[in-house]
């Protein structure tokens, strides 16, 4: 980190009032981002209180009252609720099929891309691919509506075509569900692979002709040498994302539920939403993102030590 | 290696054939759009449109550039887009650019206070409730400053301040000039890449975000495009639209949504292209920490 060292320059041996006459500017710099983190990151951080707490909107949130069971109450009655319950196995089931799918899916195209041997045509094959990152989930929305809807839609007028009966991708819950980590695969294999590419472009060349004088093929030298090569890019990646498995995004499941999917679309962002910001419940609604942040933590915290144990780079 | 095996030219072929798969799978959706977006309506009913318009009509992009309500909220979009970018270029520099001096006293200290509020973060309620207090519901403010610095793209930049070379800097020093002078007349006119693509990041953010306005932001008049366009596609009663008059006639519905989303998304992809070389810079210096 400290790569700027003061060697060039003689140390300075003052009081703090010589230090601040020269490095004040540095400070005042910092003055506004420093403010804002405190505002907008530390202060919420005292709401999280109210998850012990009962809220009440005439009151702050130290002079409230705490809730029952030594104020545990909101999170026995959110592990109580059958919609939290199915708002956690939602959250955790489309993460991991987003993970068991969305995280090799750039690797794999980094790979095929790397093997390219035309210049243009790969570049070409690249913005295209980066696409779909730039749209809103609103907007992929809307365009499964015109791909997947019955009888309009594209594929599913196709399949008419065929003689085949439309098929309900988008209210059919289990369809909904491979529809949801289909579009997610989608929409970040192409932004995913930049990373793994320049991964890809740091390895030693040298490597690669010395397994050719040993006579390695092509598929053996991906095997070999370009994916122990981004090993640790992948490990770094996988432990984001496993720091990540009971998070859940909004805008995403939100813009793609629909009535009848609920079921299987509604993951913990939105019971939140439902039941806290419409529904007003916000101690429970508290508790249950606090769990949400702390498991999360663990998670990450874990996933980091067994890769350093594994004898892999942390991310710290 | 100047000659190739046939088995290397085979497996070219196959990875070249994988890559047009690629494409057609990206591209397709969006050509189907266009296409819908530009027939008209007795094709469209009669599920005739593929990817290829029918019956060439603009008349739904007439619908939607007449519609005032969707017309505001595209230029209020626009405006929002230009300023929280602004906005967070500034902050993200401010932030970045002490960091990298060694000299400077609590450093280490001022890093785990940056960096712990990116892996604790208090959850949707206390945000609320924050806004709340801060008389920000409501107010387009809350649209603006609330995510106006990132602390991962603050990481970026910083990074690339370090591969800025320091003699440059200790030239500047020795010359007299002081820290505002440096970051204004060396750091920022050097950083150009890394800005471009910062700015790109907090542009595409705040072009597609919704989140904020759906929480905090009950005034239809600043609602961001993209919230509107939820309630559009999702026919929420509460959004009166000129263009929703048209929803009720079948074959219609379709083109207008499908020139609606066509609108809201072409700003984007028409500049992400031209920035490739930059966000690709700017990506890989994320994942590339020290």
């Amino acid at each position: 980190m400290s790569k700027k060292t003061t060697s060039a320059l003689p140390k300075q041996k003052g009081s703090f009032g010589t230090y601040m006459k020269r490095y004040w500017q540095l400070y005042a710099l910092l003055a506004l981002p420093l403010i804002y983190l405190f505002v907008f990151k530390y202060v919420p951080m005292v709401y999280v209180l109210i998850a012990f707490k009962k809220y009440n909107i005439t009151k702050g949130v130290f002079d409230m009252e705490w809730a029952k069971e030594n104020g545990m109450q909101y999170f026995i009655q959110a592990f109580k609720d059958k919609d939290f319950i199915r708002a956690l196995r939602n959250t955790i089931s489309l993460n991991f099929l987003d993970l068991l799918f969305g995280f090799p899916a750039p690797i794999i195209f980094a790979l095929i891309l790397n093997e390219i041997p035309f210049k243009h045509y790969k570049k070409f094959v690249q913005t295209v691919a980066y696409m779909p990152h730039f749209l809103s989930w609103v907007i992929i929305y809307g365009i499964a509506v015109q791909l997947f809807t019955p009888s309009t839609g594209l594929l599913n007028m196709v399949l008419n075509n065929m003689g085949i009966d439309s098929i309900h991708f988008l209210d059919n819950p289990n369809l909904w569900v491979v529809t949801y980590v289909g579009l997610g695969v989608w929409q970040s294999f192409g932004w995913g692979s930049i990373i793994y590419l320049a991964a890809i472009a740091g390895i030693n060349s040298e490597l690669y002709e010395a397994a050719s004088i040993d006579g390695a093929g092509r598929f053996k030298k991906m095997w070999h040498i370009t994916l122990p090569g981004i090993k640790p890019t992948i490990v770094v990646l996988l432990i984001m994302n496993l720091g990540n498995i009971i998070g859940s995004g909004f805008e995403r499941p939100y813009a793609m539920r629909n009535n009848l999917v609920t079921k299987v679309s509604d993951v913990i962002s939105i019971y939140v939403y439902q039941k806290g910001i419409k529904g007003g419940q916000f101690s429970l609604t508290t508790a249950v993102g606090l769990f949400q942040s702390v498991v999360g933590l663990i998670f990450l915290l874990a996933a980091n030590f067994i890769s350093r144990r594994l004898g892999e780079r942390g991310i710290w | 290696m100047k000659v190739k095996s046939v088995s290397t030219k085979l497996s070219d072929w196959l990875f070249v054939f994988v890559c047009i798969l690629t494409i057609i799978l990206c591209l397709t959706p969006m050509i189907n759009l266009l296409a819908r977006s530009l027939s008209s309506t007795e094709y469209l009913i009669k599920h005739e449109v593929y990817l290829l318009p029918k019956g060439w009509s603009v008349s739904s992009y007439k619908t939607v550039l007449s519609d005032v309500k969707y017309i505001r909220a595209f230029f209020w979009t626009v405006f929002l887009t230009v300023v929280c970018t602004v906005v967070s270029l500034v902050m993200t520099t401010l932030c970045a650019y002490p960091l990298i001096f060694s000299k400077l006293k609590g450093r280490n200290i001022i890093n785990i206070y940056i960096t712990i509020t990116m892996f604790f973060n208090a959850g949707t309620i206390p945000n609320y409730l924050l806004m709340k207090e801060l008389n920000f519901l409501d107010s387009p403010l809350v649209l603006i400053i609330p995510s106006c610095l990132s602390v991962y793209n603050m990481i970026i930049m910083r990074s690339f301040f370090y591969g800025i070379p320091e003699s440059l800097q200790e030239a500047a020093e020795i010359d007299g000039a002081d820290y505002f002078t440096t970051l204004l007349k060396i750091y920022v006119p050097l950083s150009k890449p890394v800005m471009a693509s910062l700015a790109l990041f907090y542009a595409v953010g705040r072009w597609n975000g919704y989140y904020d306005a759906l929480m905090y932001m009950k005034k239809e008049v600043y609602y961001p495009l993209q919230l509107l366009l939820y309630n559009i596609l999702n026919n929420v009663n509460t959004v009166e639209v000129a263009t929703q008059e048209g929803f009720s006639k079948p074959g219609l519905a379709e083109s207008l949504k499908a020139a609606i989303v066509m609108f809201s998304t072409v700003p984007i992809l028409c500049i992400y292209p031209w920035l490739q070389k930059y966000f690709i810079s700017g990506v890989t210096m994320g994942a590339v920490k020290e």
